[in-house]
Protein backbone atom coordinates (compact mmCIF):
# COMPACT_ATOMS: atom_id res chain seq x y z
CA UNK A 1 0.00 0.00 0.00
CA UNK A 2 1.32 3.54 -0.59
CA UNK A 3 0.52 5.05 2.59
CA UNK A 4 2.78 1.99 4.35
CA UNK A 5 6.04 2.98 1.96
CA UNK A 6 7.58 5.38 4.00
CA UNK A 7 10.97 4.28 2.41
CA UNK A 8 10.03 5.72 -0.60
CA UNK A 9 8.91 9.45 0.85
CA UNK A 10 12.40 9.07 2.63
CA UNK A 11 14.16 8.20 -0.39
CA UNK A 12 12.71 11.09 -2.29
CA UNK A 13 13.60 13.39 0.25
CA UNK A 14 16.93 12.76 0.22
CA UNK A 15 16.56 13.30 -3.20
CA UNK A 16 15.36 16.33 -3.30
CA UNK A 17 17.37 17.88 -0.18
CA UNK A 18 20.56 16.61 -2.28
CA UNK A 19 19.17 18.92 -5.43
CA UNK A 20 18.86 21.65 -3.32
CA UNK A 21 22.36 21.31 -1.68
CA UNK A 22 23.77 21.41 -5.07
CA UNK A 23 21.65 24.43 -6.02
CA UNK A 24 23.42 25.95 -3.00
CA UNK A 25 26.94 25.28 -4.07
CA UNK A 26 27.18 25.44 -7.46
CA UNK A 27 24.74 28.73 -8.09
CA UNK A 28 25.47 32.58 -7.69
CA UNK A 29 23.00 34.39 -7.73
CA UNK A 30 21.82 34.99 -3.84
CA UNK A 31 17.82 34.90 -5.00
CA UNK A 32 18.22 31.23 -6.40
CA UNK A 33 20.53 30.35 -3.44
CA UNK A 34 17.66 31.49 -0.95
CA UNK A 35 14.74 29.51 -3.52
CA UNK A 36 17.20 26.35 -3.08
CA UNK A 37 17.34 26.50 0.79
CA UNK A 38 13.07 26.74 0.50
CA UNK A 39 13.12 23.54 -1.46
CA UNK A 40 15.67 21.82 1.21
CA UNK A 41 13.30 23.10 4.30
CA UNK A 42 11.03 21.29 2.01
CA UNK A 43 12.40 18.33 1.91
CA UNK A 44 13.12 18.36 5.47
CA UNK A 45 9.61 18.61 6.02
CA UNK A 46 8.57 15.53 3.81
CA UNK A 47 11.01 13.38 6.32
CA UNK A 48 8.90 14.55 9.10
CA UNK A 49 5.62 14.30 7.38
CA UNK A 50 6.71 10.51 6.75
CA UNK A 51 8.22 10.23 9.94
CA UNK A 52 5.04 10.71 11.47
CA UNK A 53 3.75 7.90 9.99
CA UNK A 54 6.67 5.53 10.96
CA UNK A 55 6.06 6.60 15.06
CA UNK A 56 2.63 6.91 14.60
CA UNK A 57 2.57 10.23 16.68
CA UNK A 58 1.07 13.15 15.18
CA UNK A 59 4.06 15.68 16.39
CA UNK A 60 5.66 15.35 13.26
CA UNK A 61 2.92 17.17 11.29
CA UNK A 62 3.26 20.48 14.39
CA UNK A 63 6.51 20.20 13.66
CA UNK A 64 6.22 20.75 9.94
CA UNK A 65 3.67 23.78 10.61
CA UNK A 66 6.68 25.27 13.07
CA UNK A 67 8.88 25.30 10.03
CA UNK A 68 6.80 27.08 7.84
CA UNK A 69 6.31 29.34 9.99
CA UNK A 70 10.17 29.80 10.69
CA UNK A 71 10.33 29.67 6.63
CA UNK A 72 7.59 32.18 6.17
CA UNK A 73 10.10 35.39 8.62
CA UNK A 74 13.09 34.05 7.24
CA UNK A 75 11.73 34.29 3.67
CA UNK A 76 10.72 38.26 4.46
CA UNK A 77 13.48 39.20 6.38
CA UNK A 78 16.28 37.60 4.20
CA UNK A 79 14.44 39.44 0.97
CA UNK A 80 14.84 42.20 2.93
CA UNK A 81 18.37 41.88 3.14
CA UNK A 82 18.56 41.15 -0.55
CA UNK A 83 17.08 44.49 -1.64
CA UNK A 84 19.79 46.27 0.93
CA UNK A 85 22.16 44.51 -0.64
CA UNK A 86 21.33 45.22 -4.31
CA UNK A 87 20.94 48.63 -3.35
CA UNK A 88 24.31 49.15 -1.73
CA UNK A 89 26.26 47.18 -4.45
CA UNK A 90 24.49 47.24 -7.53
CA UNK A 91 24.34 42.68 -7.76
CA UNK A 92 23.18 39.79 -5.49
CA UNK A 93 25.97 37.37 -6.58
CA UNK A 94 27.13 35.59 -3.43
CA UNK A 95 30.57 36.29 -4.46
CA UNK A 96 30.30 40.02 -4.24
CA UNK A 97 29.39 39.95 -0.35
CA UNK A 98 31.84 40.72 1.88
CA UNK A 99 31.14 43.32 3.89
CA UNK A 100 31.46 41.54 6.94
CA UNK A 101 35.03 41.51 5.56
CA UNK A 102 37.84 42.82 8.21
CA UNK B 1 -7.83 -2.65 -5.08
CA UNK B 2 -8.16 0.18 -7.26
CA UNK B 3 -8.16 2.57 -4.78
CA UNK B 4 -4.62 1.37 -4.39
CA UNK B 5 -3.70 1.09 -7.98
CA UNK B 6 -4.96 4.96 -8.14
CA UNK B 7 -2.45 6.10 -4.86
CA UNK B 8 0.22 4.21 -6.66
CA UNK B 9 0.30 6.06 -10.19
CA UNK B 10 -0.42 9.67 -8.43
CA UNK B 11 2.31 8.61 -5.49
CA UNK B 12 4.82 8.03 -8.85
CA UNK B 13 3.33 11.20 -10.80
CA UNK B 14 3.69 13.52 -7.90
CA UNK B 15 7.51 12.34 -6.90
CA UNK B 16 8.59 12.36 -10.30
CA UNK B 17 7.35 15.63 -11.17
CA UNK B 18 8.75 17.33 -8.11
CA UNK B 19 12.19 15.92 -9.25
CA UNK B 20 11.69 17.03 -12.82
CA UNK B 21 10.64 20.75 -11.31
CA UNK B 22 13.45 21.14 -8.91
CA UNK B 23 16.13 20.10 -11.29
CA UNK B 24 14.73 22.26 -13.74
CA UNK B 25 14.72 24.91 -10.78
CA UNK B 26 18.29 24.43 -10.41
CA UNK B 27 19.38 25.00 -14.12
CA UNK B 28 17.04 27.97 -15.31
CA UNK B 29 19.28 31.12 -15.89
CA UNK B 30 16.02 33.05 -15.61
CA UNK B 31 15.68 33.46 -11.77
CA UNK B 32 11.74 33.74 -12.82
CA UNK B 33 11.66 30.69 -14.20
CA UNK B 34 13.60 29.18 -11.52
CA UNK B 35 10.40 30.41 -9.10
CA UNK B 36 8.00 29.44 -11.32
CA UNK B 37 8.99 26.18 -11.45
CA UNK B 38 9.73 25.77 -7.59
CA UNK B 39 5.67 26.27 -7.41
CA UNK B 40 5.30 23.49 -9.32
CA UNK B 41 8.06 20.95 -7.12
CA UNK B 42 5.64 23.24 -3.79
CA UNK B 43 2.33 21.83 -5.55
CA UNK B 44 3.56 18.36 -6.33
CA UNK B 45 4.97 18.14 -2.91
CA UNK B 46 1.40 18.72 -1.42
CA UNK B 47 -0.05 16.42 -3.26
CA UNK B 48 2.33 14.22 -1.35
CA UNK B 49 1.28 15.17 1.56
CA UNK B 50 -2.58 14.65 1.20
CA UNK B 51 -1.46 11.14 0.23
CA UNK B 52 0.07 10.99 3.36
CA UNK B 53 -2.87 11.81 5.06
CA UNK B 54 -1.39 14.90 6.16
CA UNK B 55 -4.58 17.49 4.63
CA UNK B 56 -3.98 20.35 7.58
CA UNK B 57 0.03 20.47 5.88
CA UNK B 58 -1.27 19.86 2.23
CA UNK B 59 -3.65 23.24 2.48
CA UNK B 60 -0.91 25.00 4.04
CA UNK B 61 1.25 24.34 2.05
CA UNK B 62 -0.24 25.50 -0.70
CA UNK B 63 -1.46 28.73 1.05
CA UNK B 64 1.75 29.61 2.73
CA UNK B 65 4.17 28.30 0.68
CA UNK B 66 3.54 28.16 -2.91
CA UNK B 67 1.06 31.35 -2.31
CA UNK B 68 2.71 33.82 0.21
CA UNK B 69 6.45 32.93 0.34
CA UNK B 70 6.52 32.53 -3.33
CA UNK B 71 4.71 35.50 -4.40
CA UNK B 72 7.32 37.23 -1.93
CA UNK B 73 10.12 35.59 -4.11
CA UNK B 74 8.90 36.76 -7.44
CA UNK B 75 7.97 40.68 -6.37
CA UNK B 76 11.32 40.92 -4.90
CA UNK B 77 12.80 39.16 -8.10
CA UNK B 78 10.83 42.02 -10.47
CA UNK B 79 11.60 44.83 -8.21
CA UNK B 80 15.51 44.54 -8.28
CA UNK B 81 15.64 43.67 -12.13
CA UNK B 82 17.36 40.54 -11.99
CA UNK B 83 16.16 38.77 -14.86
CA UNK B 84 19.71 38.82 -16.49
CA UNK B 85 21.02 37.48 -13.11
CA UNK B 86 24.86 37.69 -12.49
CA UNK B 87 25.14 34.33 -13.61
CA UNK B 88 27.30 32.10 -15.79
CA UNK B 89 25.91 28.58 -16.49
CA UNK B 90 26.95 25.83 -17.73
CA UNK B 91 30.72 26.34 -16.89
CA UNK B 92 32.54 23.44 -15.40
CA UNK B 93 35.11 24.59 -13.45
CA UNK B 94 36.82 22.25 -10.84
CA UNK B 95 35.29 23.65 -7.89
CA UNK B 96 32.02 23.15 -9.19
CA UNK B 97 32.63 19.64 -10.08
CA UNK B 98 34.32 19.38 -6.61
CA UNK B 99 31.47 20.38 -4.94
CA UNK B 100 28.68 18.63 -6.78
CA UNK B 101 30.98 15.10 -5.96
CA UNK B 102 30.47 16.84 -2.40
CA UNK B 103 27.10 16.94 -2.48
CA UNK B 104 26.90 13.15 -4.07
CA UNK B 105 28.54 11.78 -1.12
CA UNK B 106 26.09 13.87 1.09
CA UNK B 107 23.19 12.02 -0.48
CA UNK B 108 25.15 8.70 -0.05
CA UNK B 109 25.28 9.47 3.60
CA UNK B 110 21.84 10.39 3.58
CA UNK B 111 20.92 6.68 1.80
CA UNK B 112 22.80 5.47 4.77
CA UNK B 113 21.31 6.54 7.61
CA UNK B 114 17.57 5.68 5.82
CA UNK B 115 18.86 2.26 5.23
CA UNK B 116 19.69 1.81 9.16
CA UNK B 117 16.70 3.31 9.93
CA UNK B 118 14.43 0.79 11.35
CA UNK B 119 11.77 2.20 8.82
CA UNK B 120 12.85 -0.72 6.78
CA UNK B 121 12.06 -3.24 9.29
CA UNK B 122 9.05 -1.64 10.83
CA UNK B 123 5.47 -3.66 10.65
CA UNK B 124 3.44 -1.13 8.32
CA UNK B 125 0.93 0.64 10.28
CA UNK B 126 -2.01 2.91 8.58
CA UNK B 127 -0.91 7.09 8.58
CA UNK B 128 -2.30 8.80 11.61
CA UNK B 129 -4.62 11.26 9.81
CA UNK B 130 -3.89 14.52 10.26
CA UNK B 131 -7.28 16.86 8.90
CA UNK B 132 -6.98 20.65 10.61
CA UNK B 133 -9.41 19.28 13.36
CA UNK B 134 -6.51 17.08 14.70
CA UNK B 135 -3.35 18.73 14.12
CA UNK B 136 -5.55 21.98 15.46
CA UNK B 137 -6.51 20.41 18.94
CA UNK B 138 -3.14 19.40 19.50
CA UNK B 139 -1.43 22.84 18.54
CA UNK B 140 -4.20 24.64 20.89
CA UNK B 141 -3.77 22.52 23.83
CA UNK B 142 -0.73 20.39 24.05
CA UNK B 143 1.52 23.07 21.73
CA UNK B 144 0.01 26.06 22.70
CA UNK B 145 3.32 27.83 23.92
CA UNK B 146 5.50 27.26 21.38
CA UNK B 147 2.25 28.50 18.80
CA UNK B 148 2.53 31.99 20.84
CA UNK B 149 6.49 32.02 20.61
CA UNK B 150 5.82 31.38 16.39
CA UNK B 151 3.46 34.34 16.51
CA UNK B 152 6.02 36.48 18.12
CA UNK B 153 8.41 35.27 15.92
CA UNK B 154 6.22 36.14 12.60
CA UNK B 155 5.82 39.91 14.15
CA UNK B 156 9.65 40.28 15.09
CA UNK B 157 9.89 39.37 11.36
CA UNK B 158 7.42 42.00 10.01
CA UNK B 159 9.29 44.31 11.70
CA UNK B 160 12.80 43.20 10.65
CA UNK B 161 11.48 43.12 6.92
CA UNK B 162 10.31 46.70 7.51
CA UNK B 163 13.46 48.38 8.98
CA UNK B 164 15.70 47.01 6.64
CA UNK B 165 14.03 47.79 3.53
CA UNK B 166 13.46 51.31 4.84
CA UNK B 167 14.99 53.66 2.57
CA UNK B 168 17.83 55.58 5.08
CA UNK B 169 17.39 59.33 5.05
CA UNK B 170 21.13 60.71 4.68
Amino acid sequence: MVEHSYNLYLLLSAILFTIGAIGVITRRNGIIVFMCIELMLNAANLAFISATGIQKALEGMIFVFFVMTVAAAEAAVGLAIFVMIFRLKGTISVDEMNLLKG
Amino acid sequence: MAEIVFKWIVFFIASILSIFSSVMMVTRKNPVHSALWLVVTFISLAVLYFLLNATFIAISQVIVYAGAIMMLFLFVIMLIHLEKGPEEIGKMTVSRIFAVVLTVLLFVEILVGVYFYRAWTVKPEPMPFGDPKTVGKLLYTKYLFPFEIASVLLLVGIIGAVVLAKRRKM
